[in-house]
């Protein structure tokens, strides 16, 4: 494979990853709605029963996600995580509450108490998904940094990558990526609605109900908060970026470039509307049918469907996928913050067990979930 | 750049607590996790509920170690990111792949199958929980060989070459990785962590011997984890002597500074213990030592297997004397030469970028010529000073001597451990003090254990990529202010869930050990 399919091939392993994690984030969303959905405390249980047994994969596919962007876009690894600091490690932070709180927050002597933990379990929740929207946003939105390898040499400041002195608080507190954020977060919200659903069966038909209002209601507010970030989306100005032998020569503003990179590249589209149906579809019947609990299969493969054309627009076409705001020149894509041929080439043999990986994974949830 | 050296500093705190608290889980799930795989085994064999209880009491333990485990490496591996940016780039072509692949292959087997694990006693066939059991503790070894690869390749980086168009290093041959260093780096590790394990079943079951409650259990726990920490340890203790050779070998400063010699001899002794003379400096003639006792050859034994044989210390090494790969004393390169042609790789580096961007290829070939022929010390050039690439000798020196003699104490401990569970009733009112010896065990032998790392990790300062990287010149670019926020945020959230993982094992210890576990 050439250098550039190989760019190619890993910013599709990234968008996959990136998809599986958006939907297995269903795990925070539950965890978000502890306190309001699980009025009592059998609830409360249900809930975090539902949601413990699925926790560590959601976790474990954010740890990939990050191990998976280090091996193959580096310089986006180095200049994201080390630039927007701030937003990384309150992301990291509020994932480190949630590790232990399955395990601790029913157990004697937590020294705590059970609220506490199942408080840790709120901040994750929602803190963790709105933040990590923010993130990807920034895929479309930029942040304010520069990029000079040069500076290698330099023994006073040998930083190659310098970010704006806010350090990721800009990101956060901008209106257009928290818009996305909290698209996550109801997103996720739903989808634990949904799987909960899926979870209890006929067992409590006031529960049930109660589940099913709640997703209706932040089904609702993703819908709106989802059309929202793609008509910003759709009429932002991008960047145009030409590279050559991993350096960018030259760096032009694309007005409506998201848009444009998915009606030229009208496949990203295709999937993105399908993704769009599939959610639909498996909100409004598990909200409209009596008792429809299968809605989270078709709400996850939508997710995951629209999230793969997401991060598709963002990488593929010549497109910046991490816009500089500050300097464009030194805006990151997938040709100039990727790993070499060699590397991405040693990972592709690597990445070849990874349907491996999620055939087990199937069977042993399949195995798990047996009534 | 504001105030480098803060930067740098906090940095480095901020990665060592993170490590240290992370190494505090990490080899207790290394440990026991095989040890509840090998109790779990007993019980498909026996069909005996004693064995199905014990590996349920020990698989509790287990769980309750391994959830604070995942919290703190997710951490670690996101801090290469957060704080050491430069070094994610300069790097990050070999470095990324370890990781990634630890994430496809390991984490995911780990997630997988300690959920079914730990929750699927009724849910799957015995032998498949049993097969999900040893999967669980072999992910987590394999999740520990990747990391130990990438951490070995750090402190000796092969299969790379510097690529000076993109100004990073660029992975060349993927197997490299996988040097004899790493491999050494791996079984160490691995194998400590099974010590660690046994010394804690012990411990805890000596603490019910001690309240004189299930007798039987404990006895048997003993056995089991008895024998697996011995064999753990003298496996550790054997890869141990082959990490010296290999640290004689390719990285002789760090051995220079466990021992705190400046002035190496043929047919060198081994310092046992000795109060350093906090005056010497590497270019002083101050004594080396207040006080000491040494063991003849030992460190000409302990470096090359060879009794006569040289070993250089510090001044020795600066002035550049040191030993090749094959073990001979060979004169090279001084420190202060070292970091000329550092200036003069980072000086040609510069020239070729300037002829790339000028489109020269003349120039740029005559720079690369340059440049590959200084490569090598590369790194050097962010020093002013020779002692800037010392690494701090006193902590080095007395956490390997805290490593040692804590590690043969634990040699004698498993043997009596293990003698007291065969040959003597436990309940005997003679030898009743060794519960209470095994109970403050314990926690040396995680001082111990950590003890390893800090001279692993210590004695290669100043390097992040030996010879080739500085923590100086691998940071982010952030105020010294943020990182000791975090640094404080971080060791804050640590404690209080380290403080609530140490009460609930104690409680569950506790209510468990006035059950009846074995009838």
């Amino acid at each position: 494979m050439t250098l550039e399919c190989l760019q190619n091939y890993w910013w599709l392993i990234i968008s996959v990853l990136g998809a599986i994690l958006v939907f297995l984030l269903f795990v925070q969303g539950g965890q978000s709605m502890l306190f309001g959905l699980g009025n009592t405390e059998a609830r409360r249980d249900f809930i975090v029963e539902c949601m413990g047994s699925k926790w560590e994969l959601t976790f474990t596919t954010l740890v990939t996600f990050g191990g998976a962007f280090f091996a193959s876009f580096p310089l986006f690894y180095s200049t994201s995580f080390g630039g927007a600091y701030w937003l990384w490690i309150i992301i990291l932070f509020s994932f480190v509450l949630q590790a232990v709180s399955y395990e601790y927050r029913r157990k004697k002597g937590n020294v705590y108490g059970t609220r506490t933990y199942d408080t840790f379990l709120f901040i994750n929740g929602s803190v963790g998904c709105i933040l990590l929207g923010v993130a990807v946003a920034m895929f479309f939105f930029g942040g304010e940094f520069t990029v000079n390898r040069d500076n290698i040499l330099s023994g006073q400041a040998p930083v190659i990558s310098q970010w704006a002195s806010t350090h990721g608080f800009e990101a956060i507190f901008n209106w257009q990526n928290l818009v996305l954020g909290m698209a996550v977060l109801f997103l996720a919200r739903m989808q634990a609605c949904l799987y909960l659903l899926n979870r209890l069966g006929d067992r409590d038909e006031d529960f049930f109900n109660r589940i099913k209002a709640s997703a209706f209601i932040n089904g609702g507010i993703f819908v709106v908060a989802f059309l929202a970030f793609l008509s910003i989306l759709f009429t932002t100005t991008g960047y145009d970026v030409v590279t050559e032998g991993g350096r960018t020569v030259s760096v032009s503003e694309a007005p409506y470039k998201y848009f444009f990179n998915m009606v030229s590249d009208w496949w990203e589209l295709a999937v993105l509307l399908l993704g769009v149906v599939f959610v639909l579809y498996g909100l409004l019947r598990s909200v409209l049918a009596r008792h429809f609990t299968k809605g989270i299969w078709f709400t996850g493969i939508g997710t995951m469907l629209a999230v793969l054309a997401i991060f598709w627009a963002a990488g593929y076409g010549d497109t910046a996928f991490l816009p500089s705001i500050t300097d464009p020149m030194s805006s990151l894509t997938i040709r100039n913050a990727s790993s070499t041929e060699f590397t991405l080439t040693a990972m592709f043999y690597a990445s070849l067990f990874i349907p491996v990986v999620v055939a087990y994974i199937w069977y042993v949830w399949r195995q798990m979930d047996k009534k | 750049m504001e105030n480098l050296t803060s930067v740098v500093d906090w940095s480095r705190l901020q990665f060592a607590i993170t490590a240290i608290y992370h190494w505090l889980f990490v080899p207790l799930t290394l440990g026991l996790s095989v040890i509840v795989a090998i109790m779990e085994s007993i019980y498909l064999k026996t069909k005996s509920d004693n064995w199905l209880r014990a590996t349920k009491f020990w698989m509790t333990l287990f769980a309750i170690n391994f959830a604070i485990g995942v919290a703190t490496g997710l951490i670690l591996e996101f801090e290469f990111g957060t704080n050491w940016s430069n070094y994610s780039w300069f790097v990050g072509d070999i470095f990324g792949a370890p990781l990634a692949i630890e994430g496809i292959f390991a984490f995911f087997m780990e997630a997988t199958f300690g959920a079914v694990m730990f929750f699927g006693w009724n849910k799957v066939s015995p032998k498949f929980h049993l097969a999900s059991t040893w999967l669980t503790a072999i992910g987590a070894s394999i999740s520990a060989l990747w990391i130990l690869v990438a951490n070995a390749w750090m402190q000796y980086p092969v299969g790379m070459e510097f690529d000076p168009a993109q100004m990073r290093n660029v992975m060349v041959d993927f197997w490299a990785l996988f040097s004899g260093i790493a491999v050494n780096k791996f079984f160490h590790a691995v194998f400590s962590g099974w010590a660690l394990a046994g010394v804690f079943v012990i411990g805890v079951s000596c603490y019910m011997l001690w309240r004189n409650r299930n007798r039987d259990f404990a006895l048997s726990s003993i056995k089991v984890g008895g024998w697996f920490g011995l064999i753990g340890l003298l496996l550790t203790m054997y890869t141990g002597d082959g990490s010296a050779v290999q640290v004689a070998r390719h990285q002789p400063m760090k051995l220079a500074a466990m021992e705190g010699l400046y002035h190496g001899h043929k047919g060198q002794s081994l310092t046992g213990m000795a109060i350093l003379n906090p005056n010497k400096e590497w270019d002083n003639a101050e004594d080396e030592y207040l006080f000491e006792v040494s063991i003849p050859y030992g460190l000409s034994i302990l470096a090359n297997h060879d009794m006569d044989s040289f070993v250089p210390g510090i001044t020795d090494i600066v002035n550049g004397f040191s030993i090749n790969a094959e073990g001979d004393t060979i004169n090279t390169v001084s420190y202060a030469e070292r970091i000329e042609r550092g200036k003069l790789a980072q000086k040609a580096l510069g020239e070729y970028d300037a002829a790339r961007k000028a489109g020269d290829t003349a120039a740029m070939q005559l720079a690369e010529k340059e440049l590959r022929a200084n490569y090598p010390y590369f790194g050097y050039a962010y020093f002013k000073d020779v002692k800037e690439a010392i690494p701090p000798v006193g902590l080095t020196f007395t956490m390997f001597r805290i490593m040692v003699i804590l590690g043969s104490y634990f040699l004698l401990f498993f043997v009596v451990a293990l003698f007291l569970a065969y040959r003597v009733d436990f309940e005997k009112k003679g030898w009743k003090w060794f519960n209470i010896v095994a109970m403050v065990s314990v926690p040396f032998m995680w001082l111990c254990s950590e003890a390893g790392w800090a001279v692993a990790e210590v004695g290669r300062q100043p390097w992040t990529i030996q010879d080739l990287l500085p923590t100086i010149a691998a940071i982010s670019d952030i105020p010294t202010t943020s990182v000791v926020v975090t640094f404080w945020m971080f060791a804050a959230v640590f404690t209080v869930l380290l403080v609530a993982e140490v009460s609930i094992m104690c409680r569950f210890i506790e209510k468990k050990s006035k059950e009846q576990l074995f009838n």
